[in-house]
């Protein structure tokens, strides 16, 4: 079967070796690319981040800059063909889940690491309840009894906050309003108790008030239960009050890392600036926006030197000859630029 | 629900009475004289006319004749035949070896149909998946009475694999090869139906979702892919039992089967016309009955259609 | 039968251009633009994908040379098919009859090739027949609406209740019983009329189901309000974007129709002899399939192909005018 359905294939590039670091979970060098018809995209060309319990890591980048490819290959939902691993590890507890077998990323699936979906319709099953599809997991992975899974199910939508959850649990998805499906969708997501959650875009599809009430359960949930949270976003403005450190992400690449009030005070790459300045400001009302210029890049053929060089105002030759490496700028902040330094100096 | 299982019996009702007003016509009334070579070579014998017209009311316009059948047959009177054989009779010992058939016919359909389109909807493109593509395309193409007698020759009467021929009894076994002849397009229509279903619902969130949920392969796919793709096959199967009883004319005629199908055919050489009346009326009652099912199916299947 | 199937079997590199099923974009603009920009429409990309299928040009050649054969028997073909020697009764194939001969002395070969004629006419006035009146009654029912639609839908239930084998019996048998003395123009008549009446209703819902789904699209609203009559917006934007499951499903449509033909005539309530077809020939050799099976395989064996043609050709039509499959 060459799909999703067995896309636990190991990574031939990678060595194995598993260094025990202590961290919860590590993405290391991971190179993933695109075969198709037309050549090969290559979408993901050696991430590395990492979360830890308790924390909120945000993977922020435009569309197509892989940061949801990332976190498919993490949880192993990885559509292959066209997808593949070529490269890296993808460490949980130290142990590179990409060489383990099929079985064993299974249980890690849900009870080690869970995700949060962005579109909650098509990615709830539209036949089955929301009772149901919570239940199930207590039920197969659990063992429990029906009765035992039904109430645990609906423990869990009492936890999200989802008003007569009693009542709502023989409710089908399309019969839950988008707020309160996206909260089902995390309940279901919360059930086994991961360690770490991956929220995919989370409140993309939702309206701007419900996005601040999800965003807002997603962070107590995270702090109560101390997990680790990846949090994917193309949204500034919902990574500020949430996330711990932020990881910007350009045409497969981690173009910048930091904390979050570095990131905002002094983004130390070109794109990272880009991305603020382009956030509309009340005091600059009635002037244009100030966008990115250029698209993102073709990723079947992905400019050489520094990717970004094509759209960036500050690019020199050097840009166009030399890939710069992610490198340390500082405590706890690296960048992918040539020209970090300057950047965070300036004023 | 309820109000869309009235109006949908309401509509049914035009439909039958066209149907089998249709039927009617065509048989008792267009060809003039209602018993020109009615009653075989001899012609019809006196006093079976005057039983006949005033059992008919074949002297009445075809509106009245019709009309009076109408009122007998649902107090479950369908005639008698020339020999004086009740029709209702004549259904009763045939119609069970019909539906037997056909359910035979259906069983065949829906475990190899949709066997093959599971398997190769998971699989596009491999080996097995052309092959099916390929057999469902014969099975589509052949008309039933060439496969039935190229199946018969080479099963029956060249390799003795099966007997030729069904006997009186009925068995299951001897029905396997008839049933598959009468179900061979239908076969090929669940199979592909099935393939492409799977295979669009294989890449569905839902499916990843549930993969990501640590659901074991089996479970995603056998509840939740599969689920989801069954709507359209079943519908497809629901609807086609009316059809399957209607088309086993040219299986029971192969396999000498005494079913519904062949007295129609037998009725029709030797001009019974209320006997072919009865038994179209009884086919397209089940035929139009099935349908309704189905739809009603299709609602208890997917909860996301409401009928209003 | 409305699934992509065969793709494997049927499969090409997808072409770069994407296509614009349903609704063509320029359907706003004037005549002159829209003139100018067609040869690049739908058609024109599924005929470059239509192109790059070997089974497209496998089922097109064999349906050339079927046609041929209806059209022109005596360019494949010296034999008489109709007259025959009792002397050469049931003779096995050999050099000088490829095919061997029947019962009646008949050379084979030359009924086969004879045959194609009965056959392939009447699946295709039928299919004409059918299409005509289910598009016509489709394209009412759809563009109408109301009580004209219901009413043309329930009669096309009525015609649709009837299973296909039993209906065309009874018509057949009531018009063409054994005791009838039609000609056999009548009887293909006969045939013809009932294979239409029985098959018009599956046409006219595919018809009926593209008209309400095109109606309501921007450009027909647009061309309404431009004060467009309904004949013109019928006949120049509705039409056109019906035509493409029309066609694929009249291609197919020939294909089963020459099965179903076969089916009559093979249950005798069909074409008759002197008229030569494949199903009258697999009909007549039945009773001797034990002894001369070659009586049965060689007409079964142009059936089949004939069929298979036809449908494998509605397959790739469909497949290259199905966007989604590229």
């Amino acid at each position: 079967m060459s799909d999703i359905l067995v896309s636990e294939q190991s990574a031939p590039g990678a060595d194995g070796s598993g260094r025990p670091s202590g961290r919860l979970l590590e993405v290391d060098d991971l190179r993933v690319e695109f075969r198709t018809r037309d050549g090969v995209a290559k979408v993901i060309n050696g991430v590395t981040y990492h979360v830890d319990a308790g924390e909120t890591l945000a993977v922020l980048g435009e569309s197509g800059s892989g940061k949801s490819v990332t976190a498919q290959t993490i949880m192993g939902i990885l559509d292959t063909p066209p997808g593949f691993v070529t490269g890296g590890q993808v460490r949980f507890h130290g142990k590179d889940m990409l060489k383990m077998s099929a079985e064993q990323r299974r249980r890690i699936r849900g009870e080690g690491i869970a995700m949060i979906f962005q579109d909650s319709l098509s990615a709830l099953n539209p036949v089955f309840t929301v009772g149901f599809q919570i239940a199930e997991q207590f039920r197969v992975r659990r063992g429990m009894s029906r009765s035992d899974a039904k109430k645990r199910a609906i423990e869990m939508l009492d936890q999200v906050k989802i008003p007569n959850a009693k009542g709502r649990f023989s409710n089908y998805p399309h019969q839950f309003s988008g707020g309160m499906r996206q909260r089902a969708m995390i309940a279901m997501s919360l059930a086994l108790d991961p360690e770490v959650l991956i929220a995919d875009e989370p409140t993309t599809a939702l309206d701007v008030t419900v996005q601040a009430q999800i965003m807002d359960l997603l962070g107590e949930l995270q702090r109560e239960r101390q997990m680790g949270m990846i949090l994917i976003t193309h949204d500034l403005g919902v990574v500020a009050d949430v996330a711990d450190r932020i990881a910007v992400m350009y045409a497969g690449r981690i173009v910048e890392e930091a904390n979050v009030y570095d990131l905002y005070a002094k983004p130390a790459h070109p794109y990272t600036l880009g991305l603020l300045n382009s956030i509309p400001r009340l005091d600059e009302k009635g002037q244009e926006l100030r966008t990115i210029k250029g698209l993102p890049p073709n990723l079947m053929n992905i400019p050489s030197g520094c990717p970004f060089n094509p759209r960036c105002p500050m690019a020199q030759p050097v840009c166009r000859e030399k890939l710069p490496p992610l490198l340390q700028i500082g405590s706890g902040r690296a960048s992918a630029c040539h020209f970090a330094e300057e950047l965070v100096n300036r004023d | 629900m309820g109000r869309y299982l009235l109006r949908r019996l309401l509509q049914l009702v035009p439909v039958f009475i066209g149907t089998t007003f249709l039927i009617y016509w065509l048989v008792w009334s267009v060809p003039g004289d209602p018993f020109a070579g009615k009653c075989g070579d001899r012609g019809c014998p006196e006093n079976f006319r005057a039983v006949m017209t005033a059992k008919y009311h074949l002297d009445d316009s075809i509106w009245l004749q019709y009309a009076s059948y109408m009122k007998n047959l649902f107090q479950g009177d369908f005639g008698i035949t020339f020999g004086g054989r009740e029709i209702s009779d004549i259904i009763l010992t045939s119609y069970p070896n019909t539906l037997k058939l056909a359910v035979v016919a259906l069983a065949i359909e829906a475990a190899i149909g949709l066997g093959a389109g599971v398997l190769t909807g998971l699989r596009r493109n491999g080996f097995l998946d052309n092959l099916v593509l390929v057999s469902t395309l014969f099975l589509i193409a052949l008309p039933v009475f060439v496969i039935g007698f190229v199946l018969q020759w080479l099963l029956g009467v060249n390799w003795h694999i099966v007997h030729p021929t069904v006997s009186s009894e009925m068995r299951i076994t001897e029905l396997l090869l008839p049933g598959f002849v009468l179900g061979s397009a239908s076969t090929a229509y669940v199979a592909r139906v099935a393939r492409t279903s799977i295979a669009e619902n294989r890449r569905a969130d839902y499916v990843r979702t549930a993969i990501a949920k640590g659901l074991p392969m089996r479970r995603v796919v056998g509840v939740h892919l599969l689920r989801n793709s069954l709507i359209p096959v079943v519908t497809l199967l629901g609807t086609d039992l009316g059809a399957l009883m209607g088309g086993a004319i040219i299986t029971e005629g192969i396999f000498g089967i005494n079913g519904i199908g062949r007295q129609v055919l037998r009725a029709i050489v030797t001009k019974e016309s209320a006997t072919v009346v009865g038994i179209v009326v009884v086919l397209v009652v089940v035929y139009l009955v099935m349908n309704l099912l189905v739809d009603l199916l299709y609602a208890a299947l997917d909860p996301r259609i409401r009928y209003e | 039968m409305s699934d992509p199937s065969a793709a494997s079997l049927v499969s090409t590199p997808r072409p770069e251009q994407p296509s614009e099923a349903g609704a063509p974009v320029n359907a706003g603009l004037p005549e002159s633009a829209q003139k100018q920009q067609k040869p690049r429409g739908l058609l024109g990309d599924a005929w470059i994908d239509l192109r790059r299928k070997p089974l497209f040009w496998i089922s097109a050649t064999l349906i050339v040379i079927f046609v041929l054969m209806a059209a022109f028997p005596s360019l494949f073909t010296s034999g008489d098919a109709v007259n025959g020697a009792l002397s050469r009764s049931q003779v096995k194939p050999s050099a000088d009859a490829w095919f061997g001969y029947d019962v009646q002395g008949r050379d084979v070969f030359a009924r086969t090739i004879y045959g194609a004629r009965a056959s392939i006419m009447v699946a295709l006035l039928s299919v004409i027949g059918t299409l005509l009146i289910g598009g016509t009654m489709g394209i009412i029912a759809g563009y109408r609406g109301g009580w004209v639609d219901a009413l043309l839908s329930r009669i096309a239930d009525i015609f649709f209740g009837l299973p296909f084998v039993l209906g065309s019996i009874v018509i057949l048998t009531t018009f063409n019983g054994s005791g009838s003395d039609n000609n056999e123009w009548t009887i293909m008549g006969l045939v013809i009329m009932s294979l239409t009446v029985l098959s018009w209703p599956v046409v006219m819902r595919l018809m009926r189901s593209s008209v309400l789904a095109t109606k309501e699209a921007d450009y027909i609203v647009a061309a309404r309000a431009l004060g467009a009559g309904t004949g013109r917006i019928i006949l120049k934007h509705l039409l056109p974007n019906c035509l493409a499951p029309l066609l694929v499903y009249g291609t197919i449509m020939v294909g089963s129709f020459i099965g179903a033909e076969a089916t009559l005539s093979f249950l005798g309530i069909g074409l008759k002899t002197p008229v030569v077809s494949w199903g009258i020939m697999i009909s007549e050799a039945q009773n001797y399939i034990r002894v001369s099976p070659y009586l049965l395989f060689f007409p079964a064996a142009f059936l089949v192909t004939a069929v298979l043609s036809f449908v494998m050709l509605g397959e790739a039509v469909r497949e290259a005018l199905d966007p989604k499959l590229r």
